[in-house]
């Protein structure tokens, strides 16, 4: 299987404070990988270090698009690295809030797209039609997704756990290889979780993807993820199935506290 | 080098900063709690300004002595511009505290049209004439000619209130507060600060400090209007800035480089452009260094 | 009973705090002082009743957040929907506008123009501030340099107006992308006192390369647009000019609606959204802030070209920080980020201070605080703008829900 992400030694500092310390990780394309670790371990920040939203300090982030040859994407422009198709969505919800639901959308179709001012003032009929391209793109996404009966109300209208599948719609419409979930879930009830966790497949099997998530709910990851990766104080302590992931000793001990080692 | 030329460019530097100093700490304590800026600001100083020459006039009709006046002009100015102050915080910040950034730096651009249109409206938009408020000193006779008592009265008036406003921050229980809500207001709340009470007072002392400056300098230059306030505020705003703003200190170091620059820059370079070095320091530290001459910069979490 | 006390209060404060001001006056040549007592009745008076308003307002304002989202106005937003209805408004007011400078006097031309170069001027800025959410308090002086283009091109050079018009544009959007280079990184509110210093520094410059600029005084004799090379007489190039605006107020209307609509349009407004997440989505940050300024200031400098042709003589003085508080107030109130507003606000600043005289010495003291009042009441403005709405039709969706879309 082809390899998609393609980390080594990613170091991120912030002044005295190092919030990761020489990660690894390997993703190869179709596969569901989980992170996991404890409230701080780095894992937010990891994300931010491979999307480029923040600059790593050392390391070398690889990555391969579905159609593609390997590129080092450490300190590329963020947006540049959606275009590469990496794409994500984020812990703290950040929709535009005050767009519609479909326009959340249609924004991040903009790095599959090209029109320029020009065409936006004459109205050319190919800028029309990539126009209604656009939007239709966008609406069956929203289909795909299940918010479709919501597309002209506000984003921030929204439900919370309709806000979290907006988020994942709108990372879909940038056509990712990869597609990153920083805690879907989090905030979610039992049934709004289930209904998540068999979108997630969907999207792995349907869509083609690899997707990597980072996930506070225990029995989500195990079910859905393939190998698992756990950080702990920025660094990764293991790495493995849920199986082996379940049984390892050091993660029970960051997880549970010394004394169920 | 002509080292007379040179020490009278650097008192009155020193005259300028202490200006620019007195009314940059009024900016950067309101930005320090409330992290707005306050464009009304200025318009506090011109208040002042009006307010002492009103004053100064109707004592002066009445045939009071020039220290009496000039006393009376300052407490009264100083109450007034309080009194501005802590309303304008009532009425246009307040309601805005939880508004987003934007919302509260249009009310007061708002703010600040609106006391100038006040101002002309209840009394002028012409140039008015100020009376020299402060007596000749006999003793500063010898450099009369390069500082003159005005000069020295604002210098060492402003080095006066700049001291008390430290030792009050540093020492007294309202002090320990208002550094509290600066850092945390949350947390200063959680801890029984009463956050709108110590906004209400951060606006008051910084009134006050721009209502003296406000008075000293029209008393020193001889004439004021409407528009001073708008000039003064944004070369103090720039004064803050170059301290970094929030800092109390940084913002009366912030206050004399920009008067000693202003100050050598006309005095060697053109008298011209002496509002574009203002502008330009202004603009070139927001850019390459907005946290001040000393300040590191803050990064967004995501 | 409260209540009255609390205004009571109120009253008394304000007369304590506007007693020097609005009572004394002195004159400090003469040595004599006038004591306007009646002011302070008014003031007294005046504040009593406006906070009994203000009160009502804030606990309106309390209770409009606890219970959030008033339907929609169906039918205003059905007669917006109707073809027919809307097509026959713009026509009636085009033909309105068409006609104007053959009802009106040369006078009342004027006010139009004036009105119609804040329509371009607002939209302009409303493109930077309303769409893209950057505060930007340097307008003006874009403005001066679409104005300045055009006059000392036709001063040294005797450019005439219709090619100065385009360049013009060009120079002021180059501007504005000049200026937003450096200030890409910068926060909301310093990149508005950046923009406010830029802005000053532009007048300031004017103001004293004399041997440019002409200085203080300015420039005079600036060309009157010709009519395919043919000159006309001053009442008749006022005409003229009033029916260049006409068109390129339209021209602005249609243009910054469609930028709006599009692509570029939708990523300006996710900048002012959230700038992290825009850049998440793929769009170049720091492109999309450097058209926002453009095209934003491009409008600036086409209506400083016509500014500078309609009076034929310009001086620093029009573009100072004033101005551009003004226009962003227009654009304040009438809605951050919609077009009418901006058109309505217009018409407010411009238009009411001719026709209701009494106003007129009032109008920007109202203007301030109209600014404070929206920003505490209605910060979406007079008309807040309206995302779009896209119809699709879904057969599926209409099946399930019955036609909730
Ligand atoms: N911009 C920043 N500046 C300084 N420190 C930061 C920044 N971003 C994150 N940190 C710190 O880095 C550490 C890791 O944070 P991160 O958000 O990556 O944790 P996390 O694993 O995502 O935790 P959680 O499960 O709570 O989301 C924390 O100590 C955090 O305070
Ligand atoms: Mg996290």
């Amino acid at each position: 299987m082809a390899t998609v992400l393609n980390v080594q030694n990613l170091s991120k500092n912030f002044g005295g404070l190092r919030a990761l310390n020489e990660v690894d990780m390997r993703i190869d394309s179709g596969e569901i990988v989980a992170l996991i670790g404890p409230n701080g371990a780095g894992k937010t920040t990891f994300f931010n270090c491979i999307t480029s939203i923040y600059t790593p300090t050392e390391g070398e982030v690889r990555f391969t698009p579905k159609s593609g040859t390997e590129s080092r994407i450490n300190g590329m422009k963020p947006n540049l690295v959606t275009g590469l198709g990496m794409s994500r969505t984020f812990q703290n919800i950040r929709l535009f809030k005050n767009m519609t639901v479909l326009e959340n959308v249609m924004i991040a179709r903009h790095c599959r797209t090209k029109g320029g001012i020009l065409g936006a003032l004459l109205r050319t009929p190919a800028i029309r039609k990539e126009e209604q391209e656009i939007v239709d793109r966008s609406y069956e996404l929203l289909k795909y997704i299940g918010l479709h009966r919501y597309y002209n109300d506000l984003a921030c209208n929204l439900p919370y756990g309709e806000q979290r599948r907006l988020e994942i719609a709108r990372a879909l419409a940038t056509e990712p290889s990869l597609l990153l979930l920083d805690e879907p879930a989090a905030g979610m009830n039992p049934q709004e979780t289930a209904s998540l966790k068999q979108l997630v497949l969907r999207i792995r099997d349907e869509l083609d993807m690899a997707i990597l998530l980072i996930e506070h709910d225990m029995s989500m990851v195990m079910s859905l993820s393939e190998r698992i990766y756990v950080m702990e104080y920025g660094c990764m302590i293991a790495h493995g199935t849920p199986d082996e992931i379940s049984k390892d000793p050091r993660v029970i001990k960051a997880y549970l506290g010394e004394d169920h080692a | 080098m002509d080292w007379d030329y040179f020490f009278e460019l650097t008192l009155g530097g020193l005259t300028r900063g202490s200006i620019y100093a007195m009314i940059a700490l009024g900016y950067t304590m309101v930005y320090g709690i409330i992290e707005l800026i306050n464009f009304a600001h200025g318009e506090i100083y011109m208040i002042g300004a009006f307010t002492g020459l009103l004053v100064a006039g109707v004592l002066g009709v009445y045939g009071f002595p020039a220290l009496a006046i000039l006393v009376i002009a300052a407490v009264v100015a100083v109450i007034y511009c309080s009194a501005y102050g802590y309303t304008m915080e009532k009425i246009a910040y307040k309601p805005l505290r939880n508004a987003g950034r934007l919302s509260p730096l249009i009310s007061a651009i708002g703010m600040s049209l609106f006391l100038q249109n006040y101002v002309i409206l209840a009394q002028t938009s012409d140039f008015l004439p100020f009376p020299a408020l402060i007596p000749e000193f006999e003793f500063l006779d010898p450099i009369a000619h390069i500082f003159g008592s005005s000069d020295f009265v604002i210098v060492v008036g402003s080095a006066l209130c700049m001291a008390a406003l430290t030792l009050f921050i540093k020492y007294t229980k309202m002090g320990k507060a208002m550094r509290a809500t600066a850092q945390n207001r949350k947390m200063a709340m959680l801890l029984g600060i009463d956050a709108d009470r110590i906004i209400s007072i951060t606006f008051i002392i910084g009134s006050s400090l721009a209502a003296l400056g406000g008075l000293l300098i029209a008393s020193h230059v001889g004439q004021i209007n409407f528009m001073i306030g708008f000039l003064a505020g944004v070369k103090a705003f720039t004064a803050a800035v170059l301290g970094g703003i929030g800092s109390i200190p940084g913002a009366v170091l912030g206050g004399l480089f920009l008067g000693l620059a202003e100050s050598f820059a006309t005095g060697y370079i053109s008298s011209d452009y002496e509002d574009v070095f203002a502008f330009t320091l202004l603009v070139v530290f927001l850019i390459f260094r907005p946290s001040g001459i000393m300040g590191k910069a803050p990064v967004e979490k995501v | 009973m409260q209540e009255l006390t609390k205004s009571l209060k109120v009253s008394l404060w304000f007369m304590f705090l506007t007693f020097p001001l609005m009572v004394v006056r002195v004159n400090t040549i003469e040595h004599t002082v006038e004591w306007r007592w009646m002011n302070m009745v008014y003031m007294a008076v005046g504040s009593f009743a406006l906070s009994f308003v203000w009160r009502w307002a804030l606990r309106r304002k309390e209770m409009a957040k606890a219970a959030p989202e008033r339907p929609r106005n169906a039918f205003t937003e059905r007669l917006g929907s109707d073809k027919r209805f809307t097509v026959s408004v713009y026509g009636g007011l085009f033909a309105l506008f068409a006609l104007m400078p053959w009802i009106v006097s040369t006078y009342q031309t004027n006010i139009f123009i004036s009105f119609m170069l804040y329509v371009i001027l607002g939209l302009g800025l409303n493109i930077i501030v309303g769409v893209a959410g950057l505060l930007f308090l340097g307008h003006a002086a874009f403005y001066g340099i679409g104005a300045y283009t055009y006059a000392l091109l036709n001063h040294y050079y005797g450019i005439g107006f219709w090619t100065a018009l385009p360049i013009g544009g060009v120079v002021a959007a180059l501007a504005g992308v000049v200026l937003a280079f450096p200030v890409l990184r910068l926060r909301g509110d310093y990149l508005a006192i950046v923009t406010l210093g830029f802005g000053e520094i532009v007048r300031l410059v004017l103001e004293n390369w004399s041997d440019l600029t002409g200085g203080p005084s300015g420039v005079s004799n600036i060309s009157r647009p010709d009519l395919f090379g043919h000159h006309l007489s001053v009442a008749g190039a006022n005409t003229y000019v009033y029916y260049i605006v006409l068109v390129m107020a339209i021209v602005t209307i249609i243009a910054v609606q469609r930028l709006k609509d599009s692509r570029i349009g939708r990523a300006l407004q996710a900048l002012r959204e959230d700038e992290i997440a825009c850049q998440a989505m793929g769009i170049d940050r720091v492109n999309v802030k450097l058209m926002a300024f453009g095209l934003g200031t491009a409008w600036a400098g086409f209506a400083g070209v016509i500014f500078a042709a309609k009076t034929t003589f310009i001086n620093p003085a029009s573009f100072t920080f004033f101005e551009s508080a003004i226009i962003l107030s227009i654009v304040v109130l009438g809605g951050m980020g919609s077009n009418l507003g901006v058109i309505l606000g217009s018409a407010f600043l411009v238009l009411m201070p001719e026709y209701l005289r009494a106003f007129s010495e009032y109008r920007m003291i109202l203007f301030a605080m109209a600014m404070v009042l929206m920003m505490i009441f209605r910060p979406q403005g007079l008309i807040a703008p309206k995302g779009r709405k896209y119809i699709i039709n879904d057969p599926d969706l209409a099946a399930t829900e019955g036609g909730k879309a």
